[in-house]
């Protein structure tokens, strides 16, 4: 990967990110609580009275939360720890009905793992995990909704949090970006979070510091709060790492602080200094045991777990033959690797695979329809690959006859068999063809007999043409060459 | 006085079997009692009569057709700590001046299940955070046992005691974070257990510490604390602390024998200067376990010294995370202010009583960035050893026998107790061990001081073992022969 | 470790409590004396001691993912001081 240096006319520089992500795992109901995770429900619908930290109200935790976490982390290829703890983070606010969150802190359930990146110049980049804990979530604050007051939802306070914290192993803006849709493709593959960040189901702080090129000394660093597209990520490292830069090229300090991105500015502003930090006095959280896990349950999960992105790509480059980029771009999505592989089986994988980021795509691009509103399915792909390949239709009707299956999603044999379109490979009716055409169009024999080569091209289209497209234009290639000597 | 209130609740039981008396006029006996009582005890905070006189009603139906549960038509008084759906739950604090629970705490709920009737609420100390029942916000209990001057019923749990001993109600329910069902026992000649950890649930008991924290009953007698206990005891599967360990009878253990029994003395409670009184009748009351059979041996606890520290630290630093929630929010004391944080601090301040702002400032101290390691944790860490202690000590014997309280029962607004806390704190010095190894403790009457003021002997037990207690405790209370008010 | 007044002007803000300024010194002494009472622990060798956490040793037990609590909206709301629209209102937080 070309390495991302920012030249100033004094130095060279370096950037040096970390990730911290939150994401909401997919479950029925809260992690700490019976409630629904449902989310756009009436105000204040989905909430317990453990959710509302009622008096004597206790946490129990939920199953499913803990599976998905585990999940999760063999996803990450990370340690999944056999004893873990929840503890308290105590601060007030008025989303925070207990004036603690529920998280773990010592002893997390998810320990050090590892993400391969893939970069834009086609090149891999390892990123390492640092630890995934789990923790409930807040409820919202509405502020806008009166000049004096705010209002407070309690729907979502308790929804489950995986938190997953990476080293600052980013040198650049694009590999937090690689890596911010590597992570949504793994969650999405296990079925664990949604990855939605403009919904707020994934949300990422970002810690930024810089360094002279070369140095290996760790700088003070910023934090960047709810940062909420992979764009404005990216954005927000770049826009940090030179407010840093021109702070230090003025003799200037950088204070450790809390910042907030703003992409209308395309600018960070201070959120909270160093000084005023909170004190969150984490403890043992006294309600809920140790969670101590055992093999069986661990490998129960592990021997469930679905092929994640990097083993699917991998499997299709090496078993069905694609290009690594080709494998990279349909195993983003599993839902498009498996339309895919559906797709390709018993058919010419790479052709496959061609039509499918083609023509396919900018079809369903075209009709802004999703991959399972697709009215060509999969097997109805594969079979017009299949009529392509056995030479029964050539490339240019194959193109008509996917417009027709993309208007009525019809299968092709039917439509090829329905209008008649055939391709002619018989030699035969092919010399006809030609035979009929040198004998009327004399003038252009004479003249590409003369020299003027360039005619060809003119005799196969009028050859095709006769042929409404049908014959085969290798064999008119071939003919025609003997014929006109 | 109503001869009918004199009677224990295994008597009650007997003659409401036999149709020799109706549960409505036992409630109604117990009712004039408190109603007549009440202005000079101050042990009830909120009282529900005619809830009371309607459940009785049911429960003469039940008699009638035969369908009587275990505790069907016994009046109980409740513990302002337990919320109780519908009927305000104050914790004696005004920040929860005007709580009306939606839901029913576990404990309250088996109680009603087996066919309890509540009369209402009992005083406390507020948020059971005092030894004397002095900090409620609705004013100190007078022990009935008092003579010319007013003396504390003991704490937390003084109004249920006192209610008791006044026969106020056939029995009540208690809360015991560090002594606050045995010390008011032993102050007002009733007898109370506090169980193992975990034996009931604490969902919907307003919490003070969580790891400390246990459910018992304050009764008559030894019999009718077993028969309570079978009631309020079970797995709960809303407080992840509760314990799946089999409930057995308790009452079954009633009048077994206890020869061979080795009964431990542990010598580190022979503290220097321990009132000879106390002192007299601890040696009084191994002599009765001797004569029934048991085996006295000498144990040692060798960090007997270091449980009141380790308390103090432990137990505000849980109550200043619990008590968090109490910020004028969803429900309680609300004092406006300028922004959030000082509708919070308005709330906090004027909702809070003296000693409960104490230890919220001491525990969130103990808590806090620089601290933790020195405090919190090191008292964890002595924790283990006093566990360690007992599991020791009962490789030697089987119950330990000490004494409940190392004095007798003060006079309301004692000088040397208020002047300084750690005065009031040390008369916790026999209790505390017990909850922070978690191990079940009974406290009942031995006999009088010089003074005519009831004195209480505590026997502990192993985790899990109230049957050894209740077999012991039973012997020991035929052999005192104590003389209730 | 002896507290000064700005510690615990600190803890008393932390805990969302005020200390009247006159009150200061006296808070200050008492935290003091219980502090010094407390550090009575240092004298207890502690050494490859784990803390005990858990006094019960049974492990965490997990609930199955089912929805069993919600629309509820008005018991939550029951002893709400102040709301709206079904809302929990408190002053306008400022971001």
């Amino acid at each position: 990967m070309a390495e991302y240096i920012i030249t100033t006319e004094k130095e060279k520089w370096e950037v040096i990110c970390g990730l911290e992500i939150h994401c909401q795992i997919i479950s029925q109901s809260k992690i700490f609580s019976g409630a629904s995770t449902e989310f756009g429900d009436d105000v204040n619908e989905n909430v317990s009275f453990v959710d509302a930290g009622m008096p004597g109200m206790l946490p129990t935790l939920n199953k499913e939360c803990v599976h998905q976490a585990i999940k999760t982390g063999l996803g990450l290829n990370a340690v999944i720890n056999k004893y873990s703890e929840f503890s308290r983070k105590n601060y007030f606010y008025a989303d925070l009905p207990q004036g603690y969150q529920i998280t773990q802190f010592q002893y997390p359930i998810v320990g050090e793992g590892a993400v391969d990146i893939d970069l834009p110049d086609g090149t891999t980049k390892t990123i390492r995990i640092e630890r995934m804990h789990i923790e409930q979530d807040a409820g919202k604050s509405i502020h806008d909704m009166s000049p004096t007051k705010s209002f407070i939802d309690l729907n979502r306070a308790g929804v489950g949090l995986m938190e997953i914290v990476t080293k600052p192993d980013f040198r650049s803006p694009d590999e937090a970006g690689a890596f911010l849709r590597k992570l949504r493709s793994i969650l999405r593959y296990l079925g664990t979070c949604d990855g939605n960040m403009d919904e707020g189901s994934m949300r990422c702080d970002v810690n930024v510091s810089v360094r002279p090129y070369g140095s290996d000394e760790y700088r003070t660093r910023c934090e960047m709060k709810n940062v909420n597209s992979v764009k404005f990520v990216m954005q927000a490292i770049e826009s940090e790492a030179k407010r840093h830069i021109e702070v230090y090229e003025n003799g200037g300090d950088i204070a450790q602080e809390t910042r907030q991105f703003d992409p209308a500015t395309q600018t960070t502003k201070v959120m909270r200094k160093k000084e005023f930090a909170h004190d969150y006095r984490y403890f043992p959280e006294p309600d809920l045991p140790p969670l101590v896990l055992s093999d069986e349950f661990i490998n129960k999960i592990k021997s469930e777990l679905v092929e994640l992105p990097d083993a699917k790509k991998a499997r299709f480059v090496k078993d069905l033959g694609l290009t690594a980029y080709d494998a990279m771009v349909i195993c983003e999505n599993k839902e498009t690797a498996d339309f895919f592989e559906k797709a390709a089986k018993g058919h010419d994988a790479k052709k496959v695979a061609n039509w499918l980021m083609g023509d396919f795509f900018a079809m369903l691009n075209e009709k802004k329809l999703e991959l399972k509103d697709s009215p060509v399915s999969a097997e109805n792909l594969g079979a017009l690959v299949e009529l392509i390949t056995s030479n029964v239709i050539n490339g240019k009707t194959a193109k008509d006859v996917f417009a027709i299956m993309a208007e009525t999603g019809e299968n092709p044999e039917k439509i090829v068999e329905e209008k008649g379109l055939k391709q002619v490979t018989d030699t035969g009716a092919i010399e006809k063809l030609i035979d009929d055409l040198l004998a009327s169009a004399t003038d252009n024999v004479a003249a590409y007999r003369g020299g003027k080569v360039g005619l060809f091209g003119w005799f196969v289209g009028q050859v095709m043409k006769q042929s409404q497209g049908k014959a085969n234009p290798q064999v008119v290639n071939e003919l025609l060459k003997k014929k006109l000597g | 006085m109503s001869d009918l209130t004199d009677l224990t609740i295994s008597e009650s039981l007997k003659k409401l079997r036999n149709k020799e008396i109706s549960p409505v006029e036992l409630t109604k006996a117990y009712v004039e009692n408190m109603e007549n009582n009440n202005a000079k005890y101050n042990a009830y905070v909120t009282t529900t009569a005619e809830l009371a006189l309607a459940q009785a009603k049911e429960a003469e139906i039940k008699y009638l057709n035969g369908t009587n549960r275990p505790l069907e038509g016994i009046a109980l008084g409740i513990k302002d700590l337990f919320c109780t759906k519908g009927v305000r739950t104050t914790a004696c604090s005004h920040i929860l001046d005007n709580f009306i629970p939606q839901y029913e705490s576990t404990v309250t709920q088996h109680l009603l299940n087996d066919g309890a009737i509540f009369l209402g609420k009992l005083n406390l100390d507020e948020f059971a955070m005092g030894g004397s029942n002095e900090t409620s916000y609705f004013g100190p209990v007078i022990n009935p046992w008092s003579k010319e001057v007013k003396l504390v019923a003991g704490g937390s749990s003084g109004g249920s005691a006192a209610a008791v001993a006044a026969k106020m109600c056939a029995a009540a329910t208690g809360t015991d974070t560090g002594g606050s069902i045995r010390e008011p026992a032993a102050f007002c000649g009733v007898t109370g257990i506090k169980p193992t950890y975990g034996r009931c649930s604490r969902y919907g008991i307003v919490a003070f510490a969580s790891s400390l924290d246990q459910a018992g009953p304050i009764a008559k007698d030894v019999t009718d604390c077993a028969l309570l206990l079978n009631s309020m005891a079970g797995y709960d599967a809303n407080d992840s602390t509760s314990s799946k360990e089999v409930v057995p009878d308790f009452s079954s253990f009633i009048g077994q024998d206890i020869k061979g029994l080795k009964v431990g003395i542990p010598q580190e409670y022979r503290v220097d200067g321990l009132n000879p009184e106390v002192a007299a009748y601890w040696d009084k009351a191994a002599e009765m376990l001797k004569a029934s059979g048991a085996e006295i041996v000498s144990i040692s606890l060798p960090h007997t010294k270091y449980a009141l520290p380790t308390y103090y630290v432990i137990a505000p630093a849980e109550a200043s995370s619990n008590l968090a929630r109490y910020d004028g929010v969803r429900y309680g004391e609300r004092v406006e202010g300028n922004g959030l944080d000082e509708l919070y601090i308005n709330s906090r301040t004027e909702g809070f009583g003296k000693e409960v702002k104490r230890r919220i400032l001491i525990g969130t101290y103990v808590l806090s960035a620089g601290y933790y390691d020195a405090y919190y944790l090191k008292a964890q860490k002595v924790r283990r050893l006093i566990k360690n202690d007992f599991d020791e000590a009962f490789k030697k014997c089987d119950i330990i026998l000490t004494p409940t309280s190392p004095i007798e029962p003060f006079a309301i607004g004692d000088k040397k107790m208020l002047e300084n806390p750690i005065n009031m704190y040390l008369n916790d010095v026999f209790t505390v061990s017990v909850n922070l190894a978690g191990l079940p403790a009974m406290s009942l009457p031995i006999g009088l001081s010089q003074k005519g003021l009831p004195f209480g002997m505590q026997l502990i037990g192993k985790a899990f073992d109230e049957g050894t207690i209740f077999k012991t405790a039973y012997q020991l209370e035929r052999s005192a022969n104590f003389v209730r008010m | 470790m002896a507290v000064d007044n700005d510690t615990v002007r600190r803890i008393a803000f932390l805990s969302r409590l005020k200390v009247e300024p006159d009150k200061l010194e006296e808070t200050k002494e008492e935290f003091n004396k219980i502090l010094n009472w407390v550090e009575e622990l240092g004298e207890v060798n502690t050494d490859n001691v784990e803390p005990l956490v858990s006094v019960n040793n049974e492990s965490l037990t997990l609930r199955e993912d089912n929805v069993t609590a919600g629309h509820i909206s008005q018991e939550i709301l029951k002893n709400a001081p102040a709301q709206e629209f079904g809302y929990f209102v408190v002053p306008k937080v400022v971001e």
